[in-house]
């Protein structure tokens, strides 16, 4: 079969890219390779971890089980897009406040789900919180301070009362 | 982990889509929310020559309600899990939509291919059985409406025709003493169902059962309505007596077969246990409502 | 000055989270050279045949595959084989051969990732399947198939170890008033840590220099292994540099050397392209290195009163095809004779006899501290079958036996010399903080309505820090560890280490150690590890032993500084050095708090006004040789409810105490215990990997390998106590595998205590719902 590339274009943190890509090249693949964006990772080959979540229109998505071609002419905001003018994100600076991290691996993919979570409830209880990360597997954290951390992002962006997409692409 | 190769196909509108199918002479599959035909490609256990791709298809994701239920089938579970008039008047919908899978797969997984990609360990067919619902089936030429009990015909199998996209699912209007459940139970959320049993109840005015809809979950090679289960419960008054006679009728007609979600007589024991309970919520539901 | 300077104790936040959080850590995967290319593998469906043929030509014909390499390619470079960092050998790729499921048979490499997986699916393989071992105990009758006809013993016993009194012990099992005794089988599980196992190996033909960047816990282990084994291909070790970047979790599974990364610098000094080897997450679980997989029968001798006297063990350890465990030499069984554990056995009696089958080869990567987790398992879930047999409540048989306080340092009847240790301080927190006796009187009322509900106790005893020179080594390497420092004319200080963190917090950590004995805030400190260029010579980081070894070594070259900076206060303070003393984190001098020198003035001056006759600078390096392990301990008390219908066992709540000696970050370490307890859960219920009689492994990839997510793990209570190690410069024991260890007893023990008066006595973990509810229907009280 010949390798016919498909055109797409899609927004990505904000930013306009276009690119030709195989069908079968995943999203995941084309952030990492095609965009050299690296903070979105694989960590599994069964949808079943969650590392690699992005934000695609605005819900949160396993970005290796989803075709690139599919994005074309979507929207999505990746772990890169989540501190603007060198402000972090609330849920930035609540994983590193309350210590939510260990080896960083699944991070990116677990603060774009809470992201997606507070946009969506901005005071989540905490088995909500379990709930909307039940799709993302930590090996270090044991998720308490993962936990506390959303709770943490939540309470500073309720505090500030700001609009709580930094920058809703 | 890698894909093979195949032609990507983004559907315009429907009649788009079926000459796409038509062209692919069975080689082709439909892409809808990808979350159970992806993984499938990844390990190169699906090949297709080419993906027809439903989602920049109008119109094909709705909830409406107009005396009877009527879902798209490109309608996402979360969208399911969270509307408010599926949570005030179908809650067996919700409680099903709610433990598919894990929270970010819902966020593009749909309803039409949770029915049609017809894997016995899926969860809306239990549900859907109970419910007595119905689907309706489109192609060039023309439509038709299936009772969900002839859609499902054997593992991965459903009776759609080759020709055929599953574009609608109806749910009938509740009756106004009714209610029920989807109780699943999972080795760990995200998992497939060790079994699941969804129990839909309808009461007379001296709240004897009139109607039962008892769907279970991966104890077969579909998903089966418990047909003896839903028999010993018309006409009681769903008592323990019956309750008990009902969910071991269910547990009778499940055919689970052992693997790593346990061993076979387990899968039969989790179906009682889970049918008693499922009855007792449904029946808490269409006594006083949700 | 305290709270800025970050020193020990303080909870200081993370240094390394700036780049995590923004998505720019660096792990291999993210590594891209110019030119590099893909190496992919095809492995094998059988675990036991002879390869017949493999035919290559369909994915040579692949566009974009560059090469395919099989066993034979690899003989005339005598990488065919390779050593285990346990004396063995083991295949890179076979040549006639196939020894488990999912073996690497071949290698395909490639301009890109997706052509080298379709070259990878396009090498055809002719096999004649042979009879296969699983059973480990099958693998060692008389008559069994030999597995490794390349040992010169042609028997599937890898090894027998034993240690103790054997005469000594059998006698008091002979006279004593009671004795229990059970079968435990502890299945094989795999740490899979998120990031899976990778490197990128770029050979420069014309320097000679490979540069490797690799999930390697023991970067410079590696490069002496890469020196040793390819030396022939013209590596030498002062051309070889590893790089262990940001590691997405190790746990023990990145300290062995996997094939694929033989390969990949195999085919990158063929070719002088950069090849990048990135497994996926079937391979990981189905090929990398697993642990446990023991099947312990053991047995505890004692006093009708409840006082333990005797502990007798007998294992057959299941390694799979190849020995590639990564204990220490002298130790084929780890540290698995801890199992006396927290008790002051007077006779003991352990022996263990390592088996060959046809599964992939390891043992001991799960975060487990050199068979700790299994020694600590036995003894505890032991001490519960003796507490059930004799009636008495297990706290307080716990509590009756512990080794005290004033026995420590306290020589084991196995040989180990435990450095400090309260057991009952720990236990007895954990009970009031659980309110043991509120629960144990819930339980009373809650059997008389049959509802099922259990308490389960671990106070395990850790053993970490490999360890001192006389009896450690990995393939011949001692097993010190290094801490370099060197400050800078402004007061800012680099430290070294050769051990590599994989999310502990090393770069804040150790900075925090430097801070505390050098007064340089911890803002003011690089740490860096994982580069064999400019690191000093470790052993890694795994089993614990970071804090117990390169702490130690960090300490004592802080202390060189120290020791340094005295006399060049001493000079700018116009003072006798015997009247300087280091004090409130300065130099000053005795009875003249006034006249001091802070160690940023020393620093510069030790590069601008010096005493004539010393040298310049200011640094130091040590290579620490611990004198003795270090001995972590800890209480866990879990309460479970069992659904008497389904089999299922809910966790209400878990209390965690813990010593680890002094504490560095109270934070870091509350989340090693966290992380810890959710991985002795996790065997505990839901993680095996399992066989059938053919060799197909049962569970291997995520959706049948169970990791827990959050909604399976309770919201961890933790507490601690401090008994410093007496023989650690700062007092440090170590806390990584701690609740790994400690855990997966507490939880059994609580669903057994749930069962107890149904007459059950053991369970083997994982305690699946199914394995409940059988119990519940033979004892005639399931729903």
């Amino acid at each position: 079969m010949a390798e016919t590339m498909y055109p797409i274009t899609l927004t990505v943190n904000g930013e306009k890219k276009e690119a030709e890509v195989e069908a079968r090249t995943l999203l995941v693949h084309f952030l990492r390779e095609n965009l050299s964006m690296t903070g979105t990772h694989i960590g599994c080959d069964t949808t079943s971890c969650g590392a690699c979540t992005i934000i695609l229109d605005g819900r949160p998505v396993k970005s290796c089980t989803v075709f690139a071609v599919q994005a074309n002419g979507r929207s999505l905001r990746t772990v890169e897009g989540l501190e603007k003018d060198s402000k972090l994100h609330a849920i930035q600076d609540g994983f590193h406040q309350e210590h939510g991290l260990q080896c960083g691996f699944c991070t990116p993919g677990m603060m774009m789900t809470a992201v997606a979570l507070l946009e969506r409830n901005a005071a989540p209880t905490e088995l909500e919180i379990r709930q909307a990360i039940s799709g993302n597997l930590c090996r270090c954290t044991g998720y308490v301070n993962i936990v506390k951390a959303v709770q943490h992002a939540s309470a500073a962006l309720r505090e500030a009362k700001q609009p709580v997409a930094a920058g809703r692409a | 982990m890698i894909p093979p190769r195949f032609d990507y196909q983004p559907a315009r509108d429907l009649a788009h889509a079926f000459q796409l199918l038509a062209q692919g002479r069975g080689e082709a599959k439909i892409l809808a929310g990808g979350q159970s035909l992806i993984p499938l490609m990844r390990f190169r256990l699906a090949s297709p020559a080419a993906l027809i791709d439903l989602n920049r298809i109008e119109g094909l994701a709705y909830i409406k309600e107009n005396g009877d239920l009527r879902i798209g089938a490109m309608t996402r579970e979360y969208e399911l899990e969270t509307n408010g008039t599926v949570k005030a008047r179908y809650a067996i919908l919700t409680e099903t939509a709610a433990v598919i899978a894990d929270p970010l797969v819902r966020n593009l997984a749909t309803v039409g291919g949770n029915l049609a990609h017809a894997d016995p360990a899926n969860d809306h067919p239990a549900t859907m059985l109970a419910l007595r619902a119905s689907v309706v089936a489109k192609s060039a030429k023309g439509e038709r409406v299936i009772p969900i009990d002839e859609l499902f015909v054997d593992t991965f199998q459903t009776s759609l025709r080759p020709d055929e996209i599953l574009t609608e699912i109806r749910i009938p209007k509740p009756a106004s003493q009714s209610g029920g459940t989807y109780l699943k139970l999972e080795r760990k959320v995200g998992d497939f169902a060790i079994a699941g049993v969804a129990a839909y109840l309808t009461l007379d005015d001296r709240g004897a059962v009139k109607s039962a809809g008892i769907g279970l979950t991966n104890v077969g090679s579909t998903a089966l309505r418990a047909k003896r289960a839903e028999a010993a419960l018309v006409g009681t008054t769903a008592d323990e007596k019956a309750i008990t006679a009902a969910a071991a009728a269910a547990a009778a007609e499940s055919q689970p077969t052992a693997d790593l979600r346990g061993p076979a007589d387990y899968k039969r024991d989790v179906v009682r246990v889970l049918t008693a309970r499922a009855i007792r919520r449904a029946l808490a539901r269409a006594k006083g409502g949700s | 000055m305290g709270a800025e300077l970050g020193g020990i104790g303080r909870s200081v936040k993370r240094k390394e989270d700036a780049r995590f959080i923004r998505g720019r850590g660096k792990y291999v995967d993210d590594v891209k050279l110019p030119g590099m290319v893909y190496l992919d593998i095809a492995r094998s469906p059988y675990a036991h045949a002879k390869i017949l043929k493999i035919d290559t030509s369909k994915a040579l014909a692949i566009p974009g595959v560059l090469a395919v390499i099989t066993g034979n390619d690899l003989v005339p470079l005598k990488l065919a084989w390779m050593p285990t960092l346990m004396g063995d050998q083991q295949m890179v790729l076979p040549t006639d051969t196939v020894m488990y499921q999912s073996q690497e048979v071949a290698a395909v490499v490639a301009t890109e990732r997706y052509i080298a997986a379709d070259g990878a699916a396009a090498i055809e393989v002719e096999y004649e399947p042979l009879p296969v071992i699983v059973d480990p105990k099958k693998a060692l009758l008389p008559d069994a198939f030999v597995l490794r006809p390349d040992r010169k013993e042609k028997s599937n016993r890898i090894w027998h170890w034993e240690t103790g009194d054997k005469a000594g012990t059998d006698e008091v099992f002979r006279k004593a008033d009671v004795t229990v005794k059970e079968d435990i089988y502890i299945p094989r599980i795999h740490v899979s840590s998120i990031e899976t196992c990778g490197i990128v190996a770029s050979f420069d033909k014309v320097e000679g220099q490979l540069t490797v960047w690799m999930t390697t816990q023991a970067p410079h282990a590696i490069r002496t292994v890469i020196a040793l084994v390819a030396g022939h291909l013209g590596l030498a070790e002062h051309k070889i540099r590893v790089i262990s970047p940001d590691i997405g979790g190790g746990f023990g599974g990145k300290v062995p050397v996997y094939p694929g990364y033989v390969l990949a610098i195999g085919a990158s000094v063929l070719t002088g392209l950069p090849v990048k080897w990135v497994e996926d997450r079937s391979e990981n679980i189905q090929a990398d290195s697993f642990a446990r997989d023991y099947h312990i029968t053991a047995e505890v001798a004692a006093k009708k009163d409840g006082t333990v006297e005797a502990l007798r063990v007998k294992t057959i350890a299941d390694h799979g095809a190849f020995d590639a465990a990564a204990n220490p030499s002298k130790f084929p069984a780890g540290l698995f004779h801890i199992i006396t554990g927290s008790y002051p056995f007077k006779k003991a009696f352990v022996e263990v006899d390592g088996a060959y089958t046809n599964k992939p080869p390891g043992g001991i990567a799960y975060r487990c501290s050199f068979r700790v987790t299994e020694a600590a398992f036995t003894i505890e879930r032991l001490m519960d079958v003796l507490a059930i047999k004799l009636k008495r409540d297990p706290a307080e048989l716990r509590l009756q036996n512990f080794i005290q306080p004033a026995a420590f340092p306290y020589r084991s009847a196995l040989g180990w010399e435990y450095d400090s240790g309260d057991y009952g301080k720990a236990l007895k927190l954990a009970m009031e903080k659980i309110d043991y006796a509120g629960l144990r009187k819930e339980q009373l009322e809650k059997r008389k309505r049959g509802e099922l509900m259990g308490i389960g106790i671990s106070s395990f005893t850790e053993i970490v820090g490999a360890g001192p020179s006389k009896h450690f080594d990995i393939l011949g390497i001692k097993m010190f560890d290094s801490c370099e420092i060197r400050v800078h004319p402004t007061g800012k200080a680099i430290v070294r280490l050769g051990v590599k963190s994989q999310g502990q917090g090393h770069e804040t950590t150790f900075g925090q150690i430097v801070a505390e004995e050098l007064g340089i805030p911890v803002a003011d400190i690089t740490v860096e590890e994982g580069d064999t260029d400019t690191a000093p010579y470790g052993l890694g980081t795994y089993a614990s032993r970071s804090t117990p070894v390169a702490g130690a070594a960090t300490a004592v070259a802080a202390r060189k500084i120290r020791e340094k900076g005295r006399l060049i206060a001493a000079h700018l303070l116009e003072a006798s050095p015997d009247d300087v003393e280091w004090k409130d984190h300065k130099y000053q001098v005795k009875g003249v708090p006034a006249k001091s020198k802070t160690m940023q003035e020393v620093a510069f001056a030790a590069y601008t006004n010096h005493p004539q006759g010393m040298e310049a600078g200011l640094e130091a390096v040590d290579y620490y040789d611990p004198p003795n392990l270090t001995y972590p301990f800890g209480s866990y008390i879990c309460v479970v409810d069992l659904d008497r219908g389904t089999g299922e066992v809910h966790v209400r709540r878990f209390v965690a105490v813990d010593d680890c000696g002094v504490v560095i970050n109270p934070m870091i370490v509350e989340g090693q215990v966290h992380g810890g307890l959710t991985m002795g859960l996790a065997p505990a219920l839901y993680e095996q990997i399992n066989y059938d009689d053919d060799g197909n492994i049962q569970g291997g990839n995520f959706m049948d390998y169970l990791l827990p997510t959050a909604m399976e793990v309770p919201s961890w209570e933790t507490a601690r106590t401090v008994t410093p190690s007496p023989h650690h410069p700062i007092g440090a024991k170590g806390i990584g595998e701690s609740a790994t260890v400690g855990a997966p007893a507490a939880i059994a023990n609580a669903v057994v205590d749930a069962l107890a008066h149904l007459g059950v006595t053991h369970i083997d973990i994982p305690i699946t719902p199914w394995k409940v509810q059988a119990i519940l229907k033979a004892k005639g009280v399931a729903e």
